[in-house]
């Protein structure tokens, strides 16, 4: 039978505030379990929540960047449930009327095909702490420093039909929240985490099957192992007369499985009810106008700006607005250089790989954005060619020099177009090699311009690359056609 | 000492006829004397009243004493109090030594009061009768057979034995007023956001109201002037201003016109009571206030709606008490559910638990738009009663209690009959409004209370009826028995 | 409205509180007599009437974000039932 997966993620993404979502703690990542939990974060009897103004705001600037409708008056709920990482016995968070409603939001897959992925809604809530399972005296242990972080959950509507859409849409997600600025997106500190509500059903059937909710799972590669571990589970149970089971799973990357979470089992009633702490969020259209206008450009608009403005193709365009640092990396190599396609090529091509080679980010790249400008303003100018650039961008990587300039003088890399040079090597590589010139000259058309090569790269071999290739063409062409 | 009213003590300290040294040592020896017949504290701080009272006398020598420099008065174990024991009368914060100050705390210490300990209640503030405390039931000086009331009774206990001048309390269902009409004082629930809530241990926050507890409207305009106010950790604190309560007690009250429910004359009520009301309503018409009946026709769903709402809310609030970061815990919890659900049926008596299985069920799936969301729509209906008496009178008047002060043990077994003593109470705080019980008679000894109803943040009216009945009555002066 | 065993073990298992089985039939008489009394809501009609969570028509107050909140732990975990490391211990937590 054919099997059509359906797919719908909740996504918590950490927003970049500098205080917790209800007390004046820091948000800050990697300080010493429990010294940023204050009395609030510990529930101590008699604390109370007080709401985060900017929390509010990323809030709502997420909601604006999916076009969805901002609840104008949202209210806090407590979903009551026991767990030692949750202080009060309930956590805050927003169930009948979240800040952020129905919006979409556009994926594109590698094919270059687009779908439309729709949001059910995003609400604010409260992060949990962490329960450390080493062993402390045959005990856990628990830190609460994450206790209260603020949260957005970005819920989608069962929408996507394979690993792959997911993982676009997570990516796609992640592109939004780093490029409006509300969360650093870090999936390896848990800045942003991702459930994935997973489902088969036969080709053609509307109603949906029983879903497995898979936790936590913290890359973009695992999201997508995860899920087709997933869906390759519930199609064999089901093939083998068997039934999905609705439950929480957990994915353990090493064994490359899926497993039911033992905490999960118990059917849980969470007990919403509206927090009394909290007074209902109510948002001004004046706010709305104000965090329009300082709405940044985001992915999608971004793209097409650069196909059109820069003339790139979709697939270049795409690579370079996937993640904001490297669109302002390639723009400002852009400038710098006086050619967006050239520089879009070294940005999706060396740099891309070198950062790739030693696993580091946009934003640490050795390479500056100038620098990198500079060096194909060379290229551009003849100065050098393709080859000795390459060189030159190596040097720059290891910090041999300031600038493309200073490298190409240092090493004496500059191109040689001087056609008294080039051709004394020219006539050095000819007396070398008489028996290939004797070939050339009883060759046809076709094999000359293949042996031609032979003597183009020997000639560039001689001059370190550094000779003109044009110059050498032509110098050729005179000298064996004599 | 005896029948010491705050005013009577700042003029005292004042004059110098004695220093806060002095009252506070007196007020001390009279708890250690006598407290043993109530039992209305839970812990007395002797030690660090002592220092508070001699800087206290420092202050007041350097002219720089607050409002309040001196005074001795009791904290309702409720309100966090650091490096001393928040018990809320629960085994489970038996051992706790609360971190922090509540923000009543702070600001009563800020006007220079002096803490002479914190006294007992109804564990987690959930009773009526001061029976439920981990610590003993307290008893009414009054007559010691009976309950104080509750749950702010051993506020209510120490200020009617003598044994502190007045007392914070709080308020979610009528837990000042009702002490205050049993034991014969004035107490005061403000409107809900005019006194922070931080600190104060909460059981159901839409409800929850600290306030002042003492023997004079005047005393609770002292006491309130220092408590009340805007607090940046509450939400639900109300930015508003707060207006000189004490120079408010003179005003002008002629033409007053005071509502009278007629839902709260009808049966269950003393017959007593009723006309102890009666009398004191026409004291005030003698005063130039206009009577006028009312009606507040859901007065009979505010018992039933308040049953809901508050065990709701404080079912939600006590799951914090698991102990994992404070508090009681199980003796060698085997697993982790072990540690939770014997922490919890150990450290929680069983009118705590009952009301949190109550509040579970009431929120649970299948049951929530039944019980949880009908209560909060009756809350409205009762709202909008209060809302359409306002709009023809100033303030409500009628009896603060269908019963004057019941025997201990004579409604432990009955839940449902104690739950509705509560009666005339309960909706001033699904409703969110002011109120004051004051004292107006007695019948068979027990004290008799009367309770006036304001509009939101009127609190100033609501005192100047309450003082202006004092300065033509004399019920408030009454001393109970054994007083000291 | 009454409460049968099962439902008392239910809500005991939420609330997390050990019940012993002694004491539910008297628990659930009373928790019977309470939601009986509470049954007089039921009588009214309530259709269109806005549910009321909070006594003011106020709306929810903002904070600037700022850290103000300094590092308390000694202090706070002195009265903590069992800390090492500046964690709080607990039985052992199973995923």
């Amino acid at each position: 039978m054919e099997w059509e997966v359906v797919i719908g993620l909740e996504i918590h993404v950490q927003l970049t505030t500098k205080s917790k979502i209800f007390s004046g703690s820091s948000t800050a990542f990697g300080a010493d379990a429990n010294t940023q939990a204050s009395a609030v974060d510990l529930a101590m009897p008699g604390t109370l929540p007080v709401l985060n103004e900017q929390a509010v705001k990323k809030a709502i600037l997420f909601g604006l960047a999916i076009d969805a409708d901002i609840c104008r008056d949202s209210v806090f709920d407590r979903k009551n449930y026991f767990y030692p990482d949750l202080p009060k016995g309930y956590q805050t968070t927003q169930m009948d009327f979240p800040i952020v409603g129905a919006g979409i939001v556009e994926i594109t897959l590698s094919d270059g095909s687009t779908r439309s992925v729709r949001v059910h809604h995003a609400h604010l809530e409260e992060d949990a702490g962490k329960s450390l399972h080493e062993d402390y005296q045959g005990m856990s242990g628990i830190d609460l420093n994450r206790a209260g972080t603020p949260l957005i959950e970005i819920v989608s509507e069962p929408d996507m039909r394979s690993a792959e859409e997911a993982v676009a849409y997570l990516r796609k997600i992640h592109s939004i929240v780093t490029y409006l600025g509300i969360s650093d997106g870090d999936m390896s500190q848990g800045s942003l985490r991702c459930d994935a509500n997973v489902s088969i059903r036969p080709k053609g059937q509307e109603e949906y099957g029983t879903r497995a909710e898979l936790k936590n799972i913290n890359s973009f590669r695992f999201v997508e192992r995860a899920i087709k571990t997933e869906v390759l589970r519930q199609i064999e149970l089901i093939e083998d007369g068997g039934k999905v089971r609705q439950e929480t799973r957990l994915y353990d990357s090493d064994k490359n499985e899926t497993r039911p979470m033992r905490s999960k089992e118990e059917a849980n009633d969470y007990r919403y009810f509206p927090c009394p702490d909290l007074l209902p969020v109510h948002v001004e259209q004046s706010l709305i106008n104000e965090l329009m206008a300082q709405m940044p450009e985001l992915p999608d608009a971004k793209r097409q700006r650069f196909e059109t403005e820069f003339g790139l193709s979709a697939y270049d365009a795409a690579l370079l607005t996937g993640e904001r640092p490297v669109a302002d990396y390639f723009e400002a190599v852009a400038s710098s250089a006086g050619d967006a396609k050239l520089a879009a090529n070294w940005v999706n091509g060396e740099l891309s790989a070198s950062l790739n080679r030693e696993n580091l980010s946009i934003t640490a790249s050795p390479v500056t954005a100038e620098q990198l400008g500079g060096l194909i303003q060379r290229i551009r100018d003849n100065s050098i060619s393709g080859k000795i650039a390459k060189q030159v961008f190596d040097a720059l990587w290891n910090q041999e020099g300031d600038s493309a300039d200073a490298i190409i003088d240092n090493k004496g890399l500059k191109q040689v177009s001087d056609s008294g040079a080039i051709g004394a090597m020219v006539d050095e590589v000819l007396a070398a090699n008489p028996e290939q010139v004797e070939q050339f000259r009883g060759a046809d058309e076709g094999k000359r311009k293949k042996m031609l090569g032979f003597f183009v790269g020997q000639i560039m071999k001689a001059s370190k690359g550094q000779a003109n290739p044009g110059v050498i063409n032509s110098l050729l062409n005179e000298k064996l056609g004599g | 000492m005896p029948n010491h009213t705050i005013a009577d003590i700042l003029r005292g300290l004042e004059a110098k006829t004695f220093s806060s040294e002095e009252i506070t040592q007196q007020y001390l020896d009279a708890i250690a004397k006598h407290d043993s017949n109530y039992n209305s504290f839970i812990t007395v701080t002797a030690e660090q009243a002592l220092t508070q009272a001699r800087a206290a006398d420092t202050a007041r020598q350097n002219g720089s004493a607050g409002a309040l420099c001196g005074v001795p008065i009791a904290h309702k174990d409720i309100f966090c109090t650091e490096g001393v024991r928040t018990s809320c009368a629960s085994k489970m914060l038996d051992n706790f030594i609360a971190p922090y100050n509540a923000t009543v705390v702070d600001r009563l210490a800020n006007a220079g009061v002096v803490t002479l300990g914190k006294t007992n209640l109804d564990e987690f503030a959930m009773g009526s009768s001061n029976e439920t405390s981990f610590y003993g039931a307290v008893r009414n000086p009054w007559n010691t057979d009976c309950v104080p009331g509750g749950s702010s009774g051993g506020s209510a206990a120490a200020i009617a034995a003598g044994l502190a001048p007045a007392a914070t309390g709080t308020d979610t269902g009528g837990s000042i007023r009702q002490p205050a009409a049993l034991c014969g004082l004035t107490g005061l629930k403000p409107t809900y956001g005019r006194v922070s809530r931080y600190g104060m241990i909460a059981f159901a926050s839409s409800l929850d109201q600290g306030g002042p507890m003492a023997k004079t409207a005047e005393d609770n305009a002292l006491l309130l002037q220092a408590m009340a106010g805007f607090d940046h950790r509450d939400s639900t604190s109300m930015d508003l201003a707060v207006p000189d309560y004490r120079a408010g007690l003179n005003k002008d009250l002629s033409g007053l016109k005071i509502g009278v429910p007629k839902e709260y004359f009808s049966e269950g009520l003393d017959p007593e009571i009723a006309s102890a009301i009666e009398a004191s309503l026409d004291e005030y018409r003698k005063m130039g206030a206009e009577i006028k009946s009312i009606s507040l026709p859901h007065t009979h769903l505010a018992v039933p709606c308040y049953y809901i709402i508050a065990p709701a809310e404080a079912s939600a609030n006590l799951s914090r008490f698991d102990g994992v970061r404070y508090g009681y815990r199980c003796e060698n919890p085997k697993d982790l559910d072990d540690l939770y659900t014997r922490t919890r049926a150990e450290g929680f008596g069983e009118e705590v638990k009952r009301r949190i299985l109550i509040g579970t069920y009431a929120l649970s799936s299948g049951f929530y738009d039944a019980y949880y969301r009908k209560a909060q729509q009756i809350r409205r209906l009762i709202k909008q009663d209060f809302d359409e008496a306002f709009k023809t009178v100033d303030i409500i008047a009628g009896p603060t209690t269908p019963n004057p002060a019941f025997a201990l043990g004579e409604k432990v077994s009955d839940p449902v009959t104690m739950y509705l003593e509560d009666i005339y109470t309960i909706a001033v705080n699904l409703a969110g409004l002011p109120a004051i019980s004051l004292p107006a008679g007695f019948t068979k000894g027990k004290p008799i209370g009367l309770q006036l109803i304001g509009r939101d943040f009127d609190e100033t009216t609501l005192l100047a009826a309450a003082h202006q009945y004092q300065q033509r009555s004399d019920w408030h002066q009454q001393a109970a028995p054994g007083s000291v | 409205m009454s409460l049968d065993q099962n439902d008392i073990a239910k809500l005991a298992r939420l609330a997390r509180i050990n019940i012993a089985e002694t004491d539910t039939a008297e628990l659930s008489q009373r928790i019977g007599d309470i939601l009986n009394m509470v049954d007089a809501m039921q009588a009214v009609d309530t259709t269109n009437i806005l549910p009321m969570a909070n006594p003011h028509d106020a709306v929810q107050r903002l904070r600037a974000d700022e850290v103000n909140e300094t590092n308390q732990r000694e202090h706070f975990q002195k009265i903590a039932p069992q800390t090492a490391d500046g964690l709080y211990l607990v039985p052992q937590v199973i995923e």
